[in-house]
């Protein structure tokens, strides 16, 4: 038997039936709802009379529209809590599990499914949302689909795929004091570029990524579609079988130790091909802060705003010049000397316990700038929320200035209340800094929690290695 | 579905890599919950000086003169020219939704996102890789009234020369859209093949098959 790669594996593992023309019809073994891509799909099927295949491997959650302010009023925009009813109703109608606004199981639909045992090693997770290749950081096959896709795996429990390529990322040796999953995986993009990883599963290892958390795990899997790959992957060992024992949807008994010795086999093979490797000296790696439009459009902390003059590719040249415009940025300015107006720390990147600690860290005692308007903590789910309470970081947030929310995606994409004005810059913790992701004409800068919270802090962007 | 077969029509050109869904469909029309009506604000932010609503009516709001699809040569373009990694970013389907809606049956880059890639086919949207030289020889080409015609089944595009482009698409996709077919209906089909999987695996992994969760 030849040699296999981690992704090869779950691959083989799900094949249903594969076309003469080399398209498979991969089974899913779960399905997470979200309020935004599904009352389309929900649609299709009632207008063709179909039920869910398997009705029990979808749960559901509202998180895109949700308010993070007293959920006890509902929502005020119509249109969102219209969104938000049909799925209360779809769920109902079809006997899915729900998570409702006010369930304190509620959050982000890629930190609950993790914090649930909903998604576990093994697995094909899909979701109708991009970051689904954030449940890859256990070892399942997790990518994100469009609606029609969501409508098919409801009515068949099974979609039709093409088998990617296999791409191996190392990041190799240990990393600095201050330097996180966030900055490890905006570092790769910055090397690969947001179309490095297109066609491709990148399955990230070494031992900068074995050192990881699984919430660490979890970030740098998140990101691996802002690289252009739909599936991120990391092997499963210790750290991933201890996250999932006990978690409500892990299974039990004589069932976990058959899982957990399938598990153990949930790693690529010594000898696996890949079709690409890049490999990544982790003590290279600065903190990280983009300046542009796109994830790829990075710097280390210490560096400077690029000239595009200094770029050879015409068209690259010419978009790193539209975004220097829309940023408000010159080149050669240094990243430390960018004012911010807003801080946002949350989404399904980084708004995970050991995220908030990180940030509670750092503000800890100290006070938000004068000149940062507004600095929001928006938990990733309900009970991260809980837990954060318990350990008093909501306490500390707020004696340092910063609000403290409720869960849901909030300003990662601003579809509810909390956005940026035109012309505002935003230190975020989220994953995407396209021109108004967080709002129209707001300007994101992605970087780490404990980077966000520092900047909050400064008023300026600083290097948390100072800090700590 | 509608079918995909041959498409004569004008072309626009958005010279821009990296166009992504945020900007194609932005994220306030997201929180409509029907599949159509999303033409009229395609592209929006690029589109209108002002901010788009969702359910707001489109007539009169301030035009930004200089976007492509403001232009009135290219008023009827039903075929999107475009450069590399069309359609990053998000997984949203009402990109795709979107551009149909607008009137694009078919678009040309010289890479799309995967996830895009694949919504346009379900949605009766040709997307047509090409070279990147390609790419930018129809760039420098195209004008008011330049049409390109696509024939799906030869797969090829020709240009006003008379010029004969060839392309790339995977049969099984190619089929579907040709024959504007339902994915569901066809994969319903192999009920059985799923259900013999479903027995199997369930040996292998049981604690996939609780129904409790
Ligand atoms: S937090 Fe942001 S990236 Fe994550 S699911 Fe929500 S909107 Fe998408």
């Amino acid at each position: 038997m030849s040699a296999k790669t981690l992704y090869d594996k779950l691959w083989e593992d799900h094949v249903v039936h594969t076309e003469d023309d080399g398209s498979s019809l991969i089974y899913i073994d779960r399905q997470l709802v979200h309020e935004v891509t599904s009352p389309q799909a929900f649609e299709g099927l009632r207008l063709a009379g179909r039920r869910p295949w398997r009705t029990e491997r979808n749960l559901a959650v509202a998180d895109h529209n949700v308010p993070t302010t007293d959920r006890r009023a509902g929502i005020a925009d119509p249109v969102a809590r219209l969104q938000v009813a049909t799925l209360d109703k779809n769920c109902a109608e079809f006997g899915i599990t729900e998570f409702t606004m006010t369930d304190v199981r509620q959050g982000i639909v890629h930190v609950i499914g993790p914090e649930q045992g909903a998604t576990l090693p093994g697995m094909t997770v899909v979701c109708g949302d991009s970051h689904t290749s954030t449940h890859g950081a256990s070892g399942a096959l997790a990518f994100g689909i469009g609606t029609s896709e969501v409508e098919h795996a409801l009515a068949t429990q099974c979609l039709i795929q093409k088998k990617s390529k296999n791409f191996l990322i190392k990041v190799n040796g240990e990393v600095g004091e201050g330097i996180t999953a966030k900055d490890i995986v905006l570092a790769i993009i910055g090397k690969i570029g947001t179309a490095g990883g297109t066609g491709y599963a990148i399955e990230f290892a070494g031992t900068a990524i074995a050192d990881l958390s699984m919430e660490g795990r979890m970030t740098v899997c998140n990101m691996a579609i802002e690289a252009g790959a739909r599936a991120g992957l990391i092997a499963v060992d210790e750290t991933t079988i201890e996250y999932y024992q006990d978690r409500p949807y892990s299974p039990k008994g004589e069932h976990w130790l058959m899982a957990v010795r399938a598990w153990e086999k949930l790693h690529s093979d010594a000898d696996a091909v890949f079709d690409k490797v890049v490999e990544i000296d982790a003590a290279t790696i600065a903190p990280q802060v983009t300046w542009g439009t796109s994830p790829e459009m990075v710097v280390a902390v210490g560096d400077k705003v690029p000239n595009p003059v200094d770029e050879f590719d015409l068209v690259k040249q010419q978009s790193m010049q539209t975004a220097l415009d829309y940023m408000g940025l010159k080149a050669g300015q240094a990243i430390t000397d960018i004012a911010i107006d807003k801080v946002f720390i949350g989404s399904c990147t980084n708004s995970r316990i050991e995220d908030l600690r990180a940030a509670a860290q750092v503000v800890a005692g100290k006070q938000r700038a004068e000149t940062v308007k507004l600095a929001m903590v928006v938990p990733g789910s309900g009970l991260v929320k809980q837990q954060a309470e318990k350990e008093g970081l909501d306490k500390i947030f707020i004696a340092a200035g910063f609000e403290w929310r409720e869960p849901g995606c909030s300003m990662c994409l601003a579809m509810n209340a909390d956005k940026l004005e035109a012309g505002e810059r935003c230190a975020s913790t989220s994953n995407r800094n396209f021109e108004g992701r967080q709002g129209y004409g707001g300007r994101t800068h992605l970087v780490s929690p404990a980077m966000a919270a520092a900047a909050g802090i400064a008023g300026n962007f600083v290097d948390i290695r100072e800090w700590v | 579905m509608q079918a995909f077969t041959k498409l004569t029509a004008q072309v626009a050109p958005l010279d821009r890599a990296n166009v992504d869904t945020d900007a194609i469909i932005p994220k306030q029309f997201l929180k409509s919950i029907r599949r159509a009506g999303f033409g009229p604000y395609l592209f929006d932010e690029w589109r209108y000086t002002d901010i788009g609503e969702p359910e707001m009516d489109c007539t009169n709001r301030p035009l930004q003169k200089d976007f492509v699809l403001n232009n009135p040569d290219y008023k009827e373009a039903k075929i999107l020219l475009t450069r590399e990694n069309f359609g990053c970013g998000s997984s949203r389907e009402h990109a795709p939704w979107a551009l149909e809606d607008y009137g694009f049956r078919a678009i040309i880059a010289s890479s799309f996102a995967d996830i895009f890639y694949n919504n346009c086919f379900k949605n009766g949207i040709l997307p047509i890789v090409l070279s990147v030289e390609l790419i930018e020889a129809l760039f420098q080409e195209v004008s008011a009234g330049y049409q390109l015609s696509i024939d799906l089944e030869a797969q090829t595009i020709t240009t006003p020369s008379g010029k004969e482009i060839a392309f790339t698409i995977d049969a099984a996709r190619k089929y579907r859209l040709f024959n504007g077919l339902d994915d569901i209906a066809l994969t319903l089909l192999q009920a059985d093949k799923i259900k013999e999987y479903e027995l199997e695996r369930a040996k292998r992994a049981p604690w996939l098959f609780v129904e409790a969760n």
